[in-house]
């Protein structure tokens, strides 16, 4: 019975090589087809805006509300403005507020949490007091005053969806980076000499930047939903078209154009259940405890 | 000496009377710090006479200190004074107390269905935890978490209202109909299912997440199999021992996400043109009626912090193990 047990030489022929970060993605097959479709909607967005066959902005390159065939694959609106040219330049600004908004928002929790988590004491206590005051306060109706009383551009949009996303953030990474502080290999990296500065950014936020990363990717979605709402609401810049401004517009014509309203929504759906569906995925491969399953 | 659980539910509440303090301040900063004259924002796009435009300068106190004019502003916000709509020409107050019951009645609504069908789904899944079932509904719950809820409204307008006929496009009661009596019961309930229908996914979903994993938990615990050796029927051990245990964490969850619930409001209530303080909030989007927009944030947050606060009281009801501090 012994003998069927490997008896180890060296240390690598005992332990089984821990599988690639590729090979545990792959398993979970949903994230993989989101991830392709996060991709394929994020060159959409990229490269569509200049594909497209007719100018979105441009009235009358179809008549109006044609409903979908060639050469309108989407149809077009009342005023013969092409749906699928339009959808295009809205998932770029779309996306582009998502990952503005989601990324100001994981900034301000990794400054707010990092600090409070590695400080502590007074700091600590004063930061979470002010990130719980956010967290009760209803923050959508926030962001709508903030956009009424300020503007509806681009940017205050973006910040004032920051605003309700980082809350959260700070709160994971504070608690992150309290388990870490006190770990072998940072009191290792202290006693050699390391500065407050390289500990943090050196030693500590790295490790604990998996559950930031899992968390960003479903803030973009969380975002792209708020904005179409603020949109929805009528605070969406009017300067550029977003997919919310697009089912805005559509709500005065859908009845009698049910593709000014079903093709915008269901490119956020698309697009958020992706980023959802690739959260997951990236939650098995960055949080060691899900990767022993 | 009170027992603790009434000392506790005496002095939760006091600990959010800071939390309104910083409310009001935001709706003060606002104003404060908006670009442009205040007179501006407490007028909105409407003509105003030269005296009338002086008048609001003296009462709201302009030209005082910036404390002076926080502590006048308080002294009013005290007195239920929360300013005069000027599209709806209205106290603000009373117009928004006056959309109340009909969000209510959707809000609570939603509520119950989305909690109801959402334990449920969630125990049934997580009896069989990865069948076809349970991977099912985990799909169709990630797919109601990730719809915009305006577009869910307008797709079930499009397909129950419009294609089907199903059921009014509109709004919470036919013009025709009748005014008092089961009439206006069905008129209104009627008008009911489709917004409640929308309104609710999103919450089901969140729920039904939340039931699945909680009773994956709860039934790997010792008492549970205990309840099994005892030989008791394997549905009385799912639902009426685990299940009543899992359960805790969603009364929290529902508690706590009231500030969400009342957003989605806002967009349900926007789709279906139904007459509650949601629509009133979007009404009030369009002329830039800052008055009624402060007014609204003021009560909407004020429900919140109270929601909190009763999740807060209940859950220490009825789970023992809390410590109250």
């Amino acid at each position: 019975m012994h003998s069927s047990i490997p008896v180890s030489s060296t240390a690598e022929t005992a332990v089984p090589p821990a599988p690639s970060a590729w090979r545990i993605f792959r398993r979970n097959r949903a994230a993989v087809v989101a991830a392709a479709v996060v991709v394929l909607l994020g060159a959409f967005a990229l490269l569509g805006p200049t594909l497209v066959p007719f100018d979105p902005s441009r009235t009358g390159v179809g008549p109006s509300m044609a409903p979908p065939g060639v050469p309108h694959l989407m149809g077009t609106d009342e005023l013969g403005r092409d749906v699928l040219s339009r959808a295009a330049g809205g998932l770029r600004i779309s996306l582009l507020v998502g990952l503005s908004a989601a990324g100001a928002a994981t900034l301000i929790g990794l400054l707010v949490g990092g600090t409070a988590g590695f400080f502590g004491g007074l700091i600590d206590d004063a930061l979470m007091r002010v990130t719980e005051i956010f967290q009760v306060i209803p923050r959508f109706f926030l962001a709508i005053l903030l956009v009424a009383f300020f503007g509806a551009g681009l940017a205050n949009i973006i910040f004032a969806i920051a605003i309700l996303g980082w809350p959260e953030v700070a709160r994971l990474v504070r608690s992150e980076v309290l388990t870490l502080r006190n770990r072998q290999f940072v009191d290792a990296a202290r006693i050699a000499g390391a500065s407050r500065t390289a500990l943090i950014a050196g030693e500590i936020l790295p490790n604990a930047m998996g559950p930031v990363v899992v968390n960003t990717s479903l803030l973009i979605g969380q975002a792209m939903l708020l904005e179409a709402g603020l949109s929805y609401l009528g605070l969406g810049d009017p300067s550029v078209v977003s997919l919310g401004v697009m089912l805005q517009e559509a709500q005065q014509i859908m009845r009698s154009a049910w593709w000014t309203s079903a093709f915008p929504g269901a490119l956020i759906f698309l697009a958020v259940l992706a980023l959802n569906l690739l959260g997951d995925g990236l939650n098995d491969v960055l949080d060691p405890r899900a990767r022993e399953r | 000496m009170a027992p603790p659980l009434l000392l506790y539910a005496g002095r939760r509440p006091l600990q959010a009377v800071p939390l309104v303090l910083v409310i009001f301040l935001i709706n003060f900063t606002l104003i404060q710090a908006a670009p442009g004259d205040p007179i501006d924002f407490l007028l909105g796009s409407s003509d105003a006479t030269e005296e009338y435009i002086a008048q609001l300068r003296e009462e709201f106190g302009l030209d005082q200190p910036f404390l002076t004019q926080l502590l006048a502003h308080l002294g009013k916000v005290a007195q239920l004074d929360l300013g005069y709509s000027l599209r709806f020409r209205e106290d603000v107050l009373t117009l928004i107390l006056s959309r109340r019951p009909a969000t209510l009645l959707l809000m609570g609504s939603a509520l119950v269905v989305a909690s109801l069908l959402g334990v449920l789904l969630g125990a049934v899944a997580a009896r069989r935890p990865y069948s076809l079932t349970d991977n099912a509904a985990t799909l169709l719950a990630l797919a109601g978490y990730s719809m915009p809820v305006f577009w869910l409204g307008q797709i079930m307008l499009l397909v129950f209202s419009l294609h089907l006929a199903m059921f009014p496009t509109q709004g919470m009661m036919s013009l025709r109909a009748p005014r008092e009596g089961i009439g206006m019961v069905l008129d209104v309930a009627h008008h009911l299912v489709l917004p409640v229908a929308t309104y609710s996914v999103y919450h089901l979903a969140l729920v039904f997440r939340l039931t699945r994993v909680k009773m994956q938990e709860t039934l790997a615990l010792d008492f549970i199999t205990t309840a099994r050796a005892k030989g008791l029927p394997e549905s009385r051990v799912v639902y009426g021992h685990a299940l009543r245990n899992a359960m805790l964490p969603v009364v929290t969850v529902i508690g706590l996400n009231f500030g969400f619930m009342l957003a989605g409001s806002v967009l349900t209530e926007t789709v279906f043109a139904w007459p509650g303080t949601g629509r009133l909030l979007y009404d009030a989007i369009g002329p830039r009626d800052y008055p009624l927009l402060m007014g609204l944030f003021t009560v909407l947050s004020v429900m919140v912090i109270l929601a909190n606060v009763l999740t807060d009281i209940i859950y220490a009801l009825i789970d023992p193990r809390v410590v109250y501090r």
